[in-house]
């Protein structure tokens, strides 16, 4: 007797707890093994660039936040940033250290993130435990400077809405000690598991030439053993003061990604600690900013390196209060194309870690 | 409308007229006469008027910027000018006209200008540029009937090797749609940006998603949003609003079909 085969088309999502957000995959299989896959996005689309038209630069900042908004400090300043260089406003020393110290305690937080939920999509739940109490001081810290765990509405265009306030430096002083050596923790809990191993490495291999062509940035781009990095090769804010390295992987597989962002965690803690040294004990917060914000006719491609990868903010300015046309480069959306080629002929268990390994935020996919 | 544009235009001039007598104290009472002289100025020529009033630093920067905003204005004018005529004549002439010293970058984009002439035609570039704001990138407007063969070009010319598409957004300039590529070598760490105009009503440009697959979304994106339709893409369809949609939202004159929505 012959088993009658055929092709099983698999619904993903949009609600799903492996999709972190609403990401819909349409999967072809052919029993266990995926022949197609279709990523549907769009959920969580709440067209930020076509109501930045309408809204002056301070008012864009919030909508920032909410695009990535497990890094919303990189996001602020990507606008502002792009705002500042149009308009040739500098931004006192100050303000830059507290950017500095907010973007690299983002990337932590946004590490952090990752790595909990990812071993979470994996099986193992006492990772996200740890991950979520360290972050969530983090976040105390950010709730302290800004009022808001996630959506800080911080920076401006010529600097920082608030001053530290007394004794934040020396708290996040403390904090850098003890978070090198919960890092080391982290890696004793599960860098070494072999069931863990089993699941990431030489998964979702990705090599050199294919995540150029894909346009990935950030781990996933150095993971295929690229090294690029915005912070070093295109020095923006006072980056090209501090010490640090840029970690690339191997293999460019999924556990490539995953030693990535644990050593990226280390390297920012370093140049926190830099940072926090340098800090200067006084100083404007604000820079010389015109009372009406209105860059001047032109337009200019701005990038910074976030968590995730290269976030670029592309101003089309007419020199109006409001912008002409804001596009932002969302490193989330494009690293997400990639999956479609990375699943074909992988079996279905690995779905997890590929999507996971590849940290995308839904609402950042979405613009 | 009209009346709306004025008025933003003279009030950084005012703020700048405050802003030095407050903080510049003394400095400002060593120089009334000037402060005086520039007021007839102020109406000719606001940035003229804001680099002369304000305090020594913040002068030199307005001054800076008042030059390069005239030598955009000129070369645009330049450009504009000479529209029909031979391409080379133009950017040459954009170059000469601030007068000052030429951007770093020049040598690059005449190379890179002479590049496509030989490879594509005299037609493949519409014009180009340095775009001084943007840390003087060299920039290219491509005619879009050549935009595909120039694309392969750029990704497999041995000098050029833009392999890495950094940034594709799509413009509603009113009068035409523009395209607008990032490219990226990562070798030289030279990033280009090139352009393509196509016409509102009728808005296509060569899908390059064959050329760089970071292309396919993005270019869906520009459709779903702004109503440009890539030819030659494989899979031209909304990605982020629903496929029932109607209307292209960043276009300048949209309307929603269902206000209440």
């Amino acid at each position: 007797m012959t088993v009658r085969t055929e092709e099983l088309v698999l619904n993903v999502g949009p609600q799903h707890p492996s999709t972190h957000g609403v990401l819909r995959l349409i999967l072809h299989l052919d029993g266990e093994v995926i022949t197609r896959a279709e990523p549907v996005i769009g959920y969580l689309h709440r067209g930020t660039e076509k109501l930045a038209e309408s809204l002056n630069y301070t008012q864009i900042i919030p909508y920032t936040d909410r695009m990535d908004y497990v890094s919303a400090m990189t996001n602020n300043y990507v606008l502002c940033h792009t705002v500042e260089t149009a308009m040739g406003i500098q931004v006192p020393e100050r303000a830059e250290y507290i950017r500095v110290i907010c973007m690299e305690l983002q990337r932590i937080a946004s590490h952090l993130v990752w790595w909990g939920t990812f071993l979470l999509d994996l099986g193992a739940l006492s990772p996200f435990l740890y991950a979520f109490k360290d972050r969530e001081t983090i976040l105390d810290f950010f709730n302290e400077l800004t009022g808001a765990r996630m959506t800080y509405n911080y920076m401006r265009v010529g600097g920082v809405k608030w001053d530290v306030p007394d004794g934040w430096i020396e708290k996040l002083k403390d904090f850098v000690q003890y978070m090198k050596k919960r890092v080391n923790e982290y890696e004793a809990l599960v860098s070494g598991n072999e069931i863990f191993l089993h699941r990431v490495r030489g998964i979702g291999v990705i090599d050199a030439k294919t995540a150029l062509e894909y346009g990935l940035s950030g781990p996933a781009l150095r993971s295929a053993g690229i090294k690029w990095d915005l912070r070093r090769d295109e020095p923006y804010s006072i980056y090209d003061r501090f010490d640090f390295d840029i970690p690339v992987g191997k293999n460019g597989d999924c556990l490539d990604r995953y030693q990535i962002r644990i050593e990226e965690i280390r390297q920012s803690l370093r140049i926190l600690e830099q940072a926090l040294a340098q800090f200067p004990p006084d100083g404007d917060i604000m820079g010389k900013v015109p009372r009406v914000i209105r860059p001047p006719e032109g337009e200019l491609y701005v990038r910074i390196e976030s968590p995730r990868g290269e976030i670029g903010c592309h101003l089309v300015s007419k020199g109006k209060q409001e912008p002409y046309r804001l596009k932002f480069r969302r490193p989330s959306f494009w690293n997400l194309q990639i999956l479609p080629k990375l699943l074909v002929g992988q079996p279905m268990s690995n779905l997890i870690a590929i999507l996971g390994a590849v940290d995308i935020i839904l609402g950042e996919v979405d613009g | 409308m009209s009346e709306d544009r004025n008025k933003p235009m003279d009030r950084p001039a005012g703020d700048a007229a405050e802003k030095p007598a407050e903080e510049a104290g003394a400095m400002a009472a060593e120089r009334p006469a000037e402060t005086a002289g520039t007021e007839p100025a102020k109406a000719a020529s606001s940035a003229e008027g804001r680099a002369a009033l304000a305090a020594p630093d913040r002068a030199a920067r307005d001054a800076a910027r008042a030059e390069r905003l005239a030598a955009r204005a000129a070369a645009k004018a330049a450009a504009g000018g000479t529209q029909g005529a031979d391409g080379g004549g133009q950017a040459g002439e954009a170059a000469e006209a601030p007068a000052k010293e030429p951007s770093p970058n020049q040598p690059k984009l005449d190379r890179l200008v002479a590049i496509l002439r030989e490879q594509i035609g005299e037609d493949a570039v519409a014009d180009a540029y340095i775009n001084e704001l943007d840390r003087h990138t060299p920039t290219v407007v491509v005619n879009r009937d050549r935009w595909h063969d120039v694309a392969v070009l750029l990704r497999d010319h041995p000098e050029l090797k833009l392999h890495y598409l950094r940034n594709l957004s799509g413009v509603d300039y009113e009068t035409h749609m523009e395209v607008v590529y990032h490219l990226f070598n990562l070798q030289n760490k030279q990033t280009y940006c090139f352009k393509v105009r196509t016409d509102r009503e009728q808005a296509e440009v060569p899908s390059v998603a064959d050329v760089w697959p970071a292309a396919n979304w993005n270019e869906r994106e520009a459709w779903d949003l702004l109503g440009i339709r890539f030819t030659g893409h494989p899979n031209l369809k909304r990605i982020m609003l629903p496929d029932d949609w109607v209307g292209h939202p960043l276009r300048k004159d949209y309307v929603p079909v269902d206000p209440e929505v």
